[in-house]
């Protein structure tokens, strides 16, 4: 852990055990089996919403609480754990950071309360092909008399079916990428969910002739600073939910390594397992470091937040990426079963992997940061 | 703990006294040899004498040890301190050379003694370590006890009021050039394996002992053969309770660990970061890119194993509150510390292709070939001091509480 304030360890114990008894991964199930529309639990929303942990990243003056990005991954590490499914990263997360950034004082009246109170729920439209590249943007935003006119398709979108409002990356006549404030109910939007291994809420946009006033654009920052800023932040907050999934797959190995025998003792004796866990803990020590660097860089305004960014993402994604294999693995024929929870744990795995960059893309950008 | 700005103040004098007190003339060499004591001897009579003034003057400092008591020639200083120092020798292009002119002094023996010793042995040996004086080594592993070091077989037998010593150690770092030596010796055969062991401590200089240099891979020798025929060491020299040196020893090896998670060292390897030297030896795109795609992820994974290392032994650091605890992390961080330090060397070898395969002569840049012997001499970091494996099985049974995987005494 990361030395806090007194108000960080508050809070994250709060969620630490609000999560462990209100939200045990056993309710995901409960939801995923359900087949019932939307992409969360409406009543653990709501209670996030009440516990106030929409306004971690929105300043006092709009209803927030201002605590920051390392106060807020470690409530995104505390929902990792259990699987928690709600709209609070996309739209308390990413669509505050885009505002916060990006937005012009009357955007950030007009939006980030209704962030905090639940009643808007925000994400960010990026991909567009199969595999996440933030250079590849072919969606357009052509100026019009009254504003701007989109024109394109997403896919992958987070919360996509129950966002209310999406944060569009789109290219601009100027050939920058910037990010447009798209309300879901407008015309030429259409919206289609598509069914991913982790049971969450994903889903494919078309924008067509989709007109959109002036003050849809976030235009705070020049250029394409404010969707790489965005994405960058966005890559640090999936980290430490990415830790909390990794954390909690690893304790249920090593429980299991305490408990299962075979040849008369527990498996946790045999040296080739004693070894594999001393690695995955040691993979799971530096991951924390990385994790809770990535939103503290944030916190701090460093500057080299960007490549800490993706350190993390890098790091945390190589823990999760054995663990969740060796949860299997370790488990044996019991993990391979559906009601057991390994699998969950594994396919939500691969599925934050894959979001807004993998391991490989992270190492690729960090080694353009630092110009090679 | 300090607040930030007394150490502040504290950084600024230290500073300004190593302005004022580093040679001029030390600036530029090979410190770290020098005080290795091989090339040492090689070098001109006036380094030599400079090299000698600095380490009088860091040891009446009670800078060879800062936070050892002022009694026992330390400083009295805390581990914040202490750090303050050490960052400010090294920005200041200096060096502090009494840890490594001590051999295992400063970093194993005396934080050992200050634990385990009598007023007696510390006030006898404390200040000799602090000052750079006196050399120590350490009798530990045996032909037959690497790894399973509790099946030594190096007896002392009980003369009344001496210890005779018989047996063979091997890998004592330094012992040819050491004044003093630490063992690990059995003195009762009948016990178990763990419980018939005690660490002794006894001088170099005397007929009973005999070294024998071992031309490693990387072409130096910095590990003795020790052989004990009847070796004195008197009974005031026990360090601990009779039969019970297993817990001294493991003491010592987590000062070990603790020294061996990484810091500020010398390095051919820290010439030039090794994406620019790949930049150099690999080629780029128009972008700068390296050509290598494979080689540029590594790179980064190399890039980013460092960082991950550094932050978490800042992170543990930070956790234990300034008090700088020899904790279970530190088989973590020295498992870390070793994978990264050997990745960095397979790299650069690697990214100087036939360049770095050079043993001796001009077709090789000097850089060239001392990047050469650190990775061959880096194949000891998985090795010494509790292997890389022998470190996993401390995490798994000592932090994960995993039944023992190896066979007990």
């Amino acid at each position: 852990m990361a030395a806090l304030t007194e108000e960080q360890s508050i809070l994250k114990d709060q969620a630490s055990s609000w999560v462990e008894s209100q939200l045990p991964v056993q309710k995901f199930r409960d939801f995923r089996n359900s087949n019932s529309d939307g992409g969360f639990d409406p009543e653990a929303w709501s209670a996030i919403v009440e516990m106030g942990w929409t306004g971690i990243l929105v300043p006092e003056n709009y209803g927030g609480s201002d605590l920051g990005y390392l106060t807020f991954g470690l409530i995104l590490e505390q929902l990792g754990r259990q699987l928690c499914a709600s709209p609070l990263f996309a739209s308390a997360y990413v669509g505050a950071t885009a505002i916060n950034l990006g937005g012009n004082e009357e955007q950030k009246q007009s939006w980030l309360p209704k962030i905090v109170d639940g009643s808007e729920i925000l994400t960010l439209a990026v991909d567009e092909q199969s595999r996440h590249n933030r250079d590849q943007v072919q969606t357009t935003a052509t100026a019009t008399d009254q504003g701007y006119e989109l024109n394109g398709a997403k896919t992958f979108v987070l919360e996509g079916m129950s966002a209310t409002t999406f944060v569009v990356a789109a290219k601009t006549d100027a050939g920058d990428i910037a990010l447009f404030l798209v309300p879901a109910d407008s015309a030429g939007l259409s919206r289609q969910g598509m069914s991913t291994v982790d049971s969450r809420d994903y889903a494919r946009l078309t924008l067509s002739g989709v007109e959109v006033g002036q003050g849809a654009l976030l235009g705070a920052m020049q250029g394409s600073q404010l969707y790489g800023r965005v994405l960058d932040r966005a890559s640090a907050g999936i980290a430490m939910e990415m830790l909390g999934v990794g954390c909690y797959a690893f304790e249920m190995t090593l429980d299991y390594l305490k408990t299962r025998k075979q040849f008369g003792k527990v498996i946790g004796s045999f040296q080739a397992l004693g070894h594999r866990a001393a690695e995955l803990y040691s993979s799971q020590e530096m991951a924390r470091s990385c994790a809770e660097a990535g939103v503290t860089a944030i916190d701090q305004g460093a500057d080299d937040e960007a490549a800490m960014s993706a350190i993390s993402k890098a790091k945390t994604g190589e823990f999760l990426f054995d663990m969740s294999n060796q949860l299997i693995q370790i488990h044996g024929g019991i993990g391979m079963t559906d009601e057991f929870d390994a699998g969950l744990y594994l396919k939500r795995a691969r599925v934050l992997e894959t979001t807004y960059g993998n391991q490989a893309q992270h190492r690729d950008r960090y080694a353009s940061l630092l110009g090679f | 703990m300090e607040n930030a700005s007394e150490l502040d103040v504290f950084r600024r004098d230290v500073k300004a006294w190593v302005q004022n007190n580093f040679p001029s003339s030390l600036a530029g060499q090979d410190l770290a040899g020098l005080a290795g004591g091989e090339s040492g001897a090689r070098a001109n009579d006036e380094v030599k004498t400079a090299m000698e003034t600095w380490r009088q003057r860091l040891a009446e400092k009670g800078w060879g040890a800062p936070t050892w008591p002022v009694e026992y020639g330390g400083a009295g200083l805390s581990h914040p301190e202490a750090n303050v120092i050490g960052e400010e020798i090294f920005q200041a292009g200096a060096y502090n050379p009494i840890p490594h002119m001590t051999g295992m002094g400063v970093t194993m023996v005396g934080p050992t003694l200050l634990e385990y010793g009598t007023d007696e042995q510390k006030a006898q040996h404390l200040k000799g370590i602090a000052s750079g004086e006196i050399r120590w080594c350490l009798g530990l592993s045996e032909p037959n006890a690497g790894s399973d070091l509790a099946s030594l077989s190096t007896k002392a037998e009980d003369k009344g009021d001496y210890f005779a010593l018989n047996g063979q150690k091997i890998w004592t770092s330094g012992a040819h050039i050491s004044q003093w030596c630490g063992a690990l010796v059995r003195t009762d055969s009948n016990a178990g394996k763990r419980d018939g062991i005690s660490f002794v401590m006894l001088p170099m200089q005397q007929e009973g002992v005999e070294t024998r240099p071992i031309r490693l891979i990387s072409g130096v020798s910095p590990f003795c053969e020790t052989y004990f025929s009847d070796a004195r060491a008197e009974k005031g020299d026990l360090l601990g309770n009779l039969n019970d040196g297993w817990s001294v020893v493991k003491r010592l090896l987590q000062h070990e660990r603790q020294s061996q998670t990484g810091g500020q060292g010398v390095s051919m390897l820290d010439s030039e970061p090794l994406h620019v030297k790949a930049q150099r030896f690999v080629g780029t795109d128009e972008d700068g890119a390296l050509v290598d795609k494979d080689l540029r992820q590594r790179l980064v994974r190399n890039y980013m194993d460092a960082t991950a290392h550094r932050l978490t032994a800042e992170r543990i650091t930070a956790e234990a509150a300034g008090r700088v605890e020899v904790s279970a992390a530190a088989s973590i961080l020295k498992n870390s510390n070793t994978r990264v330090a050997q990745t960095k060397a397979e790299l650069a070898l690697e990214i100087m292709g036939s360049q770095g395969i050079g043993w001796s002569g001009d077709d090789f840049a000097e850089e060239e070939l001392g990047i050469v012997r650190e990775w061959l001499a880096g194949k000891a970091m998985s090795i010494y001091g509790g292997s890389y494996e022998v470190q996993n099985n401390i995490i798994s049974k000592n932090v994960l509480g995993l039944p023992e995987t190896t066979q007990k005494g």
